[in-house]
């Protein structure tokens, strides 16, 4: 029966680590999507942002020299989309993609340059990433039944990054649902010239979402190379950020239900090698392949309306035109 | 107009305009227009469309920057850089196209932009109590609460002025506000015009209608080509003088239709339901008939069923439940029609969105001249120039439409003439039924009599036409018959020769059908 529960909570664990850079990328697209711009590009700057973080914590041997390279990276790209797609009103998806081919290119081009390891950075020592924090008595609760290995297994024991990951669902649930700049936001991305008419720039404030976007995508990368992982591995976001707007889509970008997307794909993402050759009565040999493609396919099938509807921001993707053209 | 030293003069005005001139592109909007408009009075601008009235709203509220001219709002010379320089002047506008988020509440939407504090709690109760007693004080009661998503469109505009009332306005510009409303919702809206009149305030009432600015307005000003052409006291003026004004020659009476014999039935539809994806109301159990050479005038606030009605009637969407007996043919679930098949049988429709579905706007006038008519492009699969030129030649001069250039992309148009081009081929092929939506919509009153003569015209020779239209004015001078819908629902039929105004209106709102408005 323990070594149930001891299953259950190892199962949770990876969970939580796997769908944190998926929440940090969720919200950083929940952010930028609730104030109009389409973020496909989360893929790119969460590889860019993995890239810089692990660069610079081999260079100065700092974690957090990489995290601030991490976000600075990131908010670079999302400033690049936000001069294209907000200041010149392009399209969007293209955009996005261009910036997703570029950070697949130049991390691997750079990380070369740099450090000539094949695309790769050095493998980064203990103390060059974030560790584990073991929160207060750990020790003395374990004993606990039940409660004592929930809380010294999953509670307890993760890095900085994953907790901020969980923090950050509910601060940009408050930070749109609860002040007047997420009010703002929201309607910009509903009916920009609504937001105009009553003098509030559009530009400023989807600036404003895009540069949020980029920085929880910088946290989502610093997580990817220099706490989960130990160093930057050539594509090593394989997908996530691609993921992560699928999340983002399937929880119809509420942050609760956002939330719960990203878990259900972590846990999914976390279950799939551990069915690997697991035997299922009637079925046989799980097809592990079909579990991992099982994001999509829900989300597809969420798309096609087939349990409930996901209703994007109305103006998302549409570029805001302030003066008309002609009477 | 008056001396340097009319400082008493300006008290009494709370917009002074002078020399105001805006140009689009190649298009001069606004040509040198001076205008006041006293404080405390309701003042109407009138003109056709395209003659300059709503860039003139939108240079006061600071949407567009006037490339010359000065601005005095309340005494005071003004510079006007965005709405927040006008909103800080106490100026307020309530526009065509309504600025409102369909997914807030009432509440939100009304302190969007000043909401008082960074976070939204904080300010929340100064601001509902603030709300409760604009809406005490004039008149316009309303739930701050309620989705506007979910409010009928007459309290959506009651929400837009509260808006306005909400920033301090003390200047209101209106700009065409009653094209979605139903007449007694507009005889609301009046009422809390002059209610915001009564307590000080000044409204600007941008409109086409005539019958509005007579109703409601102290004084009115003319505009046509992008000038100013009079200012009128409603009290010493008459529509006519108005119309007169606003189009620079004698126009006459709509015109006049003639008894057509009662001929056969050509369209009988039985049960017509069709439910919308989207959950708009659709079509609930629409019957109707009608016989060659009749115009049957749907009326009805716009979104009530009407282009529902004309999609599946013309083929664009399928029938769902009940049937249309055309040309011989039963249409139904289990034999549907496409839009190509009822054309072949000899429907065609002339669409109210022109711009969407009437024409390919970078297209040529020629392209655009034999859209749905393959045989006039040329022989089999291939296109010929020369063919589309002569059919394109064809319509030009048929419907004088101007400039006569069939490669001329259809962009280049103006609206009355991209919509002659439409009209020109849908009547070209001397359809059975002829299905027409909003044929005057956004079309000067030159147009609009060259247009309503044709569609007499057709009809004479035979063909039934079915014409969707939210004017009133238009319905009651074509139509022989008039049919209000509401909600999906056909509310009822009457001649055209006994149908009013009123009495129209009251079925408009589904009264006696228990529909909701």
């Amino acid at each position: 029966m323990v070594e149930v529960w001891i299953d259950i909570l190892a199962v949770l664990d990876g969970t939580a680590r796997l769908a944190t850079p998926l929440m940090f990328c969720a919200m950083a697209g929940l952010v930028s999507e609730r104030s109009g711009i389409v973020d496909i590009g989360l893929e790119g700057k969460l590889l860019a942002g993995a890239f810089a973080a692990a660069a610079f914590t081999t260079l100065s041997g700092s974690p957090w020299a990489g995290l601030a390279a991490a976000l600075a990276s990131s908010t670079v790209l999302a400033l690049v989309h936000g001069f294209a797609c907000i200041t010149h009103r392009g399209e969007q998806i293209i955009s996005g993609v261009a910036i997703n081919i570029l950070a697949l290119g130049m991390t691997v081009v750079v990380a070369n340059a740099l450090f000539r390891h094949g695309g790769h950075t050095p493998a980064l020592g203990a103390g060059e990433r974030f560790a584990p924090i073991a929160l207060p008595l750990v020790e003395t609760l374990r004993a606990l039944p039940l409660v004592g290995p929930l809380y010294a297994e999953l509670i307890s024991g993760h890095n900085l990054l994953v907790y901020a990951a969980f923090m950050s669902v509910p601060l940009v649930w408050w930070l749109l649902w609860r002040t007047r700049f997420g009010l703002r936001l929201r309607a910009a991305g509903e009916l920009p010239e609504a937001v105009d008419s009553v003098g509030v720039s559009v530009p400023a404030l989807r600036y404003r979402g895009i540069l949020i976007a980029g920085l929880l995508c910088g946290l989502a990368g610093a997580y990817l190379s220099t706490a989960h992982g130990a160093g930057f591995v050539r594509e090593m976001s394989a997908g996530k950020g691609f993921l992560a707007l699928a999340a983002l889509i399937f929880g119809r970008w509420k942050p609760l239900p956002v939330l719960f997307a990203c878990l259900l794909f972590g846990l999914l993402d976390t279950v799939a090698p551990r069915l690997q050759g697991v035997d299922l009565p009637l079925i046989g040999p799980v097809p592990v392949a079909l579990v991992s493609i099982l994001p999509y396919v829900m989300t597809v099938v969420l798309l096609a309306g087939f349990f409930g509807r996901s209703i994007a921001p109305r103006a998302l993707g549409r570029p805001f035109v302030k003066e008309h053209q002609g009477p | 107009m008056l001396g340097d030293d009319g400082a008493g003069e300006s008290s009494h005005a709370a917009v002074r305009l002078r020399g105001i001139t805006k140009r689009f592109g190649a298009v001069l909007a606004n040509d040198d227009v001076d205008l006041d408009i006293p404080a405390g009075t309701v003042h109407g601008i009138v003109g056709e469309n395209g003659a300059g009235k709503s860039t003139l709203a939108s240079i006061v509220y600071g949407l567009h920057a006037p490339d010359g001219g000065s601005i005095e709002i309340a005494g005071r010379p003004a510079v006007l850089r965005s709405p927040g320089d006008a909103i800080a002047l106490g100026v307020g506008m309530v526009h065509q196209h309504f600025m409102l988020i369909p997914t807030f509440t009432v509440l939100e939407n009304v302190v969007l932009g000043i909401e008082g504090s960074f976070r939204l709690r904080s300010g929340e109760a100064d601001n509902r109590a603030r709300l409760k007693d604009l809406s005490l004080a004039h008149g316009l009661e309303i739930d701050p609460d309620a989705l506007v998503d979910d409010l009928p469109v007459g309290l959506r505009q009651r929400v837009e002025i509260l808006k306005a009332l909400f920033r301090g306005t003390r200047i209101l510009i209106l700009d065409e506000p009653t094209g979605v409303l139903t007449p007694d919702e507009t005889d609301r809206l009046f009422a809390n015009l002059r209610a915001v009149c009564d307590a000080g305030g000044t409204v600007v009432l941008i409109t086409h209608k005539l019958r509005e600015v007579m109703a409601v307005c102290d004084s009115v000003s003319i505009m046509r080509h992008g000038r100013l052409v009079g200012s009128r006291k409603t009290s010493e003026t008459t529509p006519g003088e108005l119309a007169e004004l606003m189009v620079g020659r004698k126009i006459g009476q709509a015109v006049r239709m003639s008894e057509s014999s009662v001929r056969s039935p050509v369209l009988r539809v039985e049960g017509l339901t069709w439910r919308s994806p989207g959950g708009a109301p659709g079509l609930q159990n629409v019957s109707l008939e009608l016989r060659a050479g009749e115009i049957l005038g749907v009326a009805g606030v716009s979104g009530n069923g009407q282009s529902e009605l004309l999609d599946v009637l013309s083929g664009l969407s399928g029938v769902q439940e009940g049937h249309i007996e055309f040309a011989g043919r039963r249409i139904d679930r289990a034999s549907p029609a496409t839009p190509a098949g009822m054309r072949a049988l000899g429907l065609t429709h002339v669409p109210e969105d022109r711009h969407r579905r009437g024409l390919v706007l970078p297209f040529e006038a020629r392209e655009n001249a034999v859209l749905g008519r393959p045989e006039c492009a040329g022989p089999g699969l291939w296109t010929s120039g020369t063919a589309m030129q002569a059919q394109a030649e064809r319509l030009i001069a048929r419907f004088d439409i101007r400039p006569p250039e069939p490669r001329l992309p259809a962009t280049a148009f103006s609206g009355g003439n991209q919509q002659k081009i439409v009209l020109a081929r849908e009547f070209e092929s001397e359809p059975v039924v002829l299905l027409l939506g909003q044929p005057t919509r956004g079309v000067d009153i030159g147009t609009v009599e060259i247009v309503h003569s044709r569609v007499m015209a057709l009809k004479e020779r035979g063909t039934g036409i079915l014409l969707v239209s939210t004017e009133l004015d238009e319905i009651l001078a074509l139509a022989d018959r008039i049919m209000v819908m509401s909600g999906g629902r056909v509310v009822g039929t009457v001649p055209a020769a006994d149908a009013t105004v009123r009495q129209l209106g009251l079925m408009m709102t589904g009264a006696g059908e228990g529909a909701g408005a």
